[in-house]
């Protein structure tokens, strides 16, 4: 009787305990879902255009971005662990996979096409070389579950981020209540990805007249980038964000290019004009990475185009075909295109894995 | 009150004298209920049998399903009043798969009233497909309810799939398959085969939608699997093993637009 008496009172002494507790877990509950997630804003370069990204869909937060960069760089993306993001999209080499052609995936297995930098996405309209994908949110689905990519389910991604020790916590600080959802981990991941902008080159610092100046030799090569090159590489983004034929002899997989997606036959072969931000630092180059440094796309634009029925019509005007370029031009060009890269962003600790 | 009961006795007097044949239960303005809709898939005049049944198409080739998800959208329902009642957006998307154990969709918040049509989209409609991530929900998530039924490399959902074994197939594992999407296209105009479907309630049935019914009215449509090859244009297994991004994959969903027809109505 006395035992019963006591165990009752042990066991209301713990029923307290655990209320006590529950009620001071809902409080601090309450203050964490109270407390303001940060606010991280995208700084818009006053040299680029308007943004195309819906930003108001998806406002960036410290919390939202560190949980997009720790999933980036995170192998469970894969099917077996051993592939992230980050993999083929190194910060060094300005997001992209260099010396490597076309990139390799899960076991080594062989894509088609070169990655392409993770750099100004918010001002994307279309993503991969073909442009398939035209919302940033939609974009990583793609690699995650292409075979010679990451080879995985995003179902199964979700259930491994759900059962590990620091994701629940992580989704509920960059989105609140809820469950761990496939939409909020794209959209942590476009929150990172929105953050990977590259404005601060030599030639921003021109441009924007912030005390740099050209060299001559980089000045005449811009008259050169200017008068040969800004058609398709246009804007401060050096992209038109268009797709284009630029002459290239379609390779052994004979890739249709932005073809594949719209059906169109003036679509053949047609790829999306790259940025040249960091073009120094994102070698090989061209969709499928054949060209091993920049001499080599001098080359092709100079005496490689070839001509067939969907070449860019800037690539063949009254009967010249290609960019004609003397010795002098392509040193100078070589000078302009060595502004744009933009040291401050392929060291920036921020967009690092940590 | 006098006043109201008469004026709510003859309103039921007219509904009883409009309503010939049957006679359902009044009901008010305002009122909502439940509205249950099948999706029975069959192959010709037999249930449709996943994995096991044979089947043979009418390019005689012999053919079993192991595979058929759509998706049913944008709900209309044809009310015998003449006025046509629009399922909200956003609880008018659904994927009926064969392999789940239920084909069957509950409308919610229906208006009371006697339905006798419904129609729907087959497939998803070109807004949503280009929505936003997070409106992307339920049967949409392209990244789970909606895996398999999204085109991750060229943003868009499929709209029917249908795969199985046949011996004719010219793939290395001898299965056609069938990936019918396509809404038209983001930027450049592409074929667009979106299918909008509208079925009428053989004879005079109608399904009589009730404030808190203990059973919903239940549409019941049949969904002839067979005709995603015989229509129009009779698909030869042989000749297209795989069709996906294709603009022959228009003759499929031109087949298949005619699959569907409400077998029968029942209210209890």
């Amino acid at each position: 009787m006395i035992n019963k008496k006591k165990s009752i009172r042990a066991r209301l002494g713990i029923t307290i305990a655990v209320i006590v507790a529950l009620v001071s877990l809902g409080v601090a509950c309450t203050k964490t879902s109270r407390q303001e997630r940060k606010p991280m804003p995208l700084v818009l370069p006053s040299n680029f255009p308007a943004p195309i990204y819906n930003l108001s869909s998806n406002p960036i937060t410290v919390e939202g971005f560190e949980l997009g960069r720790k999933l980036f760089y995170d192998t469970k993306l894969s099917r077996d662990g051993t592939i992230s993001c980050g993999s083929c999209h190194i910060q060094g080499s300005a997001f992209t996979h260099h010396g490597h052609d076309v990139s390799h995936g899960i076991e080594d297995r062989l894509g088609v096409r070169n990655s392409p930098p993770i750099m100004n996405l918010a001002w994307s309209q279309f993503f991969f070389w073909d442009g398939g994908v035209f919302n940033l949110d939609l974009q990583p689905i793609a690699p995650i579950e292409n075979p010679v990519e990451m080879d995985e389910h995003i179902p199964n991604v979700i259930e491994k981020l759900k059962s590990d020790a620091q994701y629940p916590g992580l989704f509920y600080k960059a989105f609140g209540e809820g469950d761990i959802t496939s939409s909020k981990m794209l959209m942590a991941l476009s929150q990172f990805m929105l953050q990977c902008v590259s404005a601060e080159s030599k030639y921003d610092k021109v441009v924007r007249k912030e005390g740099a100046v050209f060299s001559a030799e980089e000045q005449l090569g811009f008259d050169v980038f200017k008068a040969k090159c800004a058609s398709c590489h246009s804007s401060d983004l050096f992209t038109d964000n268009k797709f284009h034929n630029n002459g290239l002899v379609p390779s052994m997989v004979n890739d249709s290019g932005r073809y594949r997606i719209t059906l169109d036959p003036k679509d053949f072969y047609l790829f999306k004009t790259p940025s040249l931000r960091n073009i120094m630092k994102t070698a090989p180059y061209m969709h499928d990475g054949r060209f091993l440094n920049i001499d080599a796309v001098l080359d092709h634009y100079d005496h490689g185009v070839q001509v067939n029925s969907t070449l860019d019509t800037s690539l063949n005007k009254n009967g010249v075909v290609g960019i004609k370029l003397t010795v002098a031009d392509r040193a100078n060009l070589k000078a302009f295109l060595n502004t744009l890269t933009d040291d401050s962003f392929i060291r920036n600790p921020q967009l690092a894995e940590q | 009150m006098f006043r109201n009961i008469f004026v709510l006795f003859a309103a039921s007097l007219f509904c009883f004298a409009s309503c010939k044949k049957t006679t359902p239960l009044e009901f008010q303005p305002g009122d909502k209920g439940e509205l249950e809709v099948e999706f029975d898939n069959v192959i010709g005049g037999v249930n449709l049998q996943l994995n096991t049944g044979s089947y043979t198409n009418a390019s005689g080739e012999t053919f079993k399903v192991s595979l058929l998800n759509y998706y049913i959208s944008n709900i209309k329902l044809q009310n015998a009043d003449g006025t046509t009642y629009t399922v909200p957006r956003d609880s008018s998307y659904f994927l009926i798969k064969e392999e789940n154990p239920s084909q069957l969709i509950t409308l919610r918040d229906i208006p009371a009233g006697n339905y006798t049509g419904i129609s729907f989209v087959l497939g998803v409609d070109s807004l949503k497909s280009t929505a936003p991530v997070a409106e992307r929900t339920g049967a949409l998530d392209p990244a789970a309810a909606g895996a398999g039924m999204y085109w991750s490399w060229n943003s868009g959902y499929i709209f029917l799939k249908m795969e199985g074994p046949s011996d004719v197939a010219t793939s290395g594992d001898k299965k056609f398959r069938y990936h019918i999407g396509g809404f038209g296209g983001f930027s450049t105009p592409m074929f667009n085969n979106i299918k909008q479907i509208s079925l009428t309630a053989p004879g005079t049935s109608m399904a009589e939608v009730r404030k808190g019914k203990a059973e919903a009215p239940h549409i019941h449509i049949m969904a002839d699997a067979s005709k995603v090859m015989n229509g129009p244009m009779n698909i030869s297994i042989a000749t297209n093993t795989t069709v996906m991004v294709s603009p022959f994959s228009v003759n499929i969903a031109n087949n298949y637009v005619s699959m569907f027809s409400i077998d029968h109505i029942h209210n209890d």
